[in-house]
């Protein structure tokens, strides 16, 4: 399991500072993220329509979530660090989250030919307020 | 090896903590602390990139084809390396291996070297090319670019495009709109940011662009790309900074290495630098395929 008899404490005292990763664990991680990362770039040569960015995504939060838990030893810590991780994505998500739900909302009462293809910002203007 | 003249107080043990294993929780809490703030740090560029692709998803479609992926391909495996040696490093100091620590730490700090002079290439190429942030994105040159490359300029109303390409109608002042619009008579190869040759134009004595031609993407050039270019250095120039302060922070860890500060019962300092390594590697991770890989 892990190799915290290296320590070799002699009074008894637990340590628990540093549980060692195993070598291979750190090896394989790095293996999978190089392997996800050309999957990456293999999928986005496929046309999945509105799909490429999801899977992107997707892909990279397992490449994420590796780095955190091998890498960045959350597997082993204390779970209170995990917490305040997880947590700063919740509100991560909650920042973008609102953000386009507001831009979704109110884009277009803001500007009304907002989404209008080739209508440039002379044109809008001009809609908007005439100077005439 | 802990337990010395000093008792129950190491030396690396600060006097307000009682353990070392408290000190180290306790140091470990601060950076995951500061990690949260780094990932809220990049939301609010994030957030730049999500309401505006969101917006005006042709600018990004249109503006990605500058960029060339190969690149930001390397630079992801070359992050990805850093942070197992960095992992490595960790490990080491965790036993005591301080000639396996220095060279680990070595290695990370060469990657990170590495990634920032591909950065240099980019930027180099983006920025001589006038393809920068806002107002200083170079439309002259653009235009000019597009002339060269042989592509027509015809004035069209949008909706009504393919008929007027058929019958080549003449729109009235009324139904023009503003925007010059190209259709491209020149076969692209796709990548716009290839050095050397095309099937199509050669552009090896581009006026424009001598030495580095830069192939424009197919379709219509969409109003406002300079705005990706903003959102592009924005998002690789803070994610730059940081890994900047990463290989000054690996240089002060090598030091301290050298020094023989860091052994199996205090290698927090190792240990911290290594979680704000990975940190800078993940925004990297999400980076990549939003910027890179835009299909």
């Amino acid at each position: 399991m892990s190799e915290e008899n290296t320590h070799g404490n002699d009074h008894g005292e637990h340590h628990g500072v540093g549980h060692v990763v195993p070598v291979w664990i750190l090896v394989g991680t790095l293996l999978a993220l190089l392997f996800l990362t050309f999957v990456t770039v293999a999928v986005a040569q496929v046309d999945l329509d509105f799909l490429n960015i999801w899977v992107a995504l997707g892909v990279a939060t397992i490449k994420a979530a590796l780095v955190c838990t091998f890498f960045m030893h959350l597997r082993w810590d204390k779970p209170f660090n995990s917490i305040v991780f997880v947590g700063s994505i919740i509100l991560l998500a909650l920042f973008l989250g609102l953000s386009m739900m507001d831009t979704r909302e109110y884009g277009p009462d803001l500007e009304p030919n907002y989404a209008e293809e080739g209508v440039t910002k002379e044109q809008y203007l001009d809609k908007v307020a005439p100077s005439n | 090896m802990s337990h010395d003249a000093h008792g129950d107080h190491p030396p690396y043990l600060q006097h307000h903590f009682d353990t070392p294993q408290q000190q180290f929780s306790a140091g470990k809490l601060g950076m995951w602390l500061f990690l949260a703030q780094e990932i809220l740090f990049f939301g609010g560029l994030f957030c730049f990139y999500a309401v505006y692709r969101y917006n005006h998803p042709e600018v990004f479609d249109y503006a990605h084809h500058f960029l060339d992926w190969r690149l930001g391909a390397l630079n992801t495996v070359v992050l990805l390396v850093s942070s197992l040696t960095m992992a490595l490093a960790v490990r080491a100091a965790q036993v005591s291996n301080t000639r396996q620590l220095l060279v680990m730490l070595a290695i990370t700090f060469v990657c990170a070297g590495g990634f920032m002079v591909v950065k240099y290439f980019e930027y180099a190429h983006k920025i001589h090319a006038g393809l920068v942030w806002g107002s200083h994105f170079d439309y002259e040159k653009m235009s000019a670019r597009e002339k060269e490359q042989q592509r027509t300029p015809e004035l069209v109303d949008v909706k009504s495009s393919v008929a007027a390409l058929d019958n080549e109608v003449v729109p009235t002042e009324s139904e023009l709109p503003r925007t010059q619009l190209y259709t491209s008579t020149v076969a692209s190869t796709g990548l716009s940011a290839e050095y050397g040759k095309s099937e199509g134009v050669h552009l090896h004595d581009s006026a424009v662009d001598p030495g580095h031609p830069i192939h424009l993407p197919d379709g219509v050039r969409p109003q406002n790309i300079h705005v990706f270019f903003s959102i592009y250095f924005c998002l690789t120039g803070l994610h730059g900074i940081h890994v900047l302060a990463g290989m000054i922070m690996l240089v002060w860890l090598f030091w301290g290495g050298m020094k023989g500060r860091y052994n199996k019962d205090y290698f927090t300092p190792v240990d911290l630098g290594g979680l704000y390594w990975h940190l800078v590697d993940l925004v990297w991770i999400y980076l990549f395929p939003l910027l890179y890989l835009i299909s």
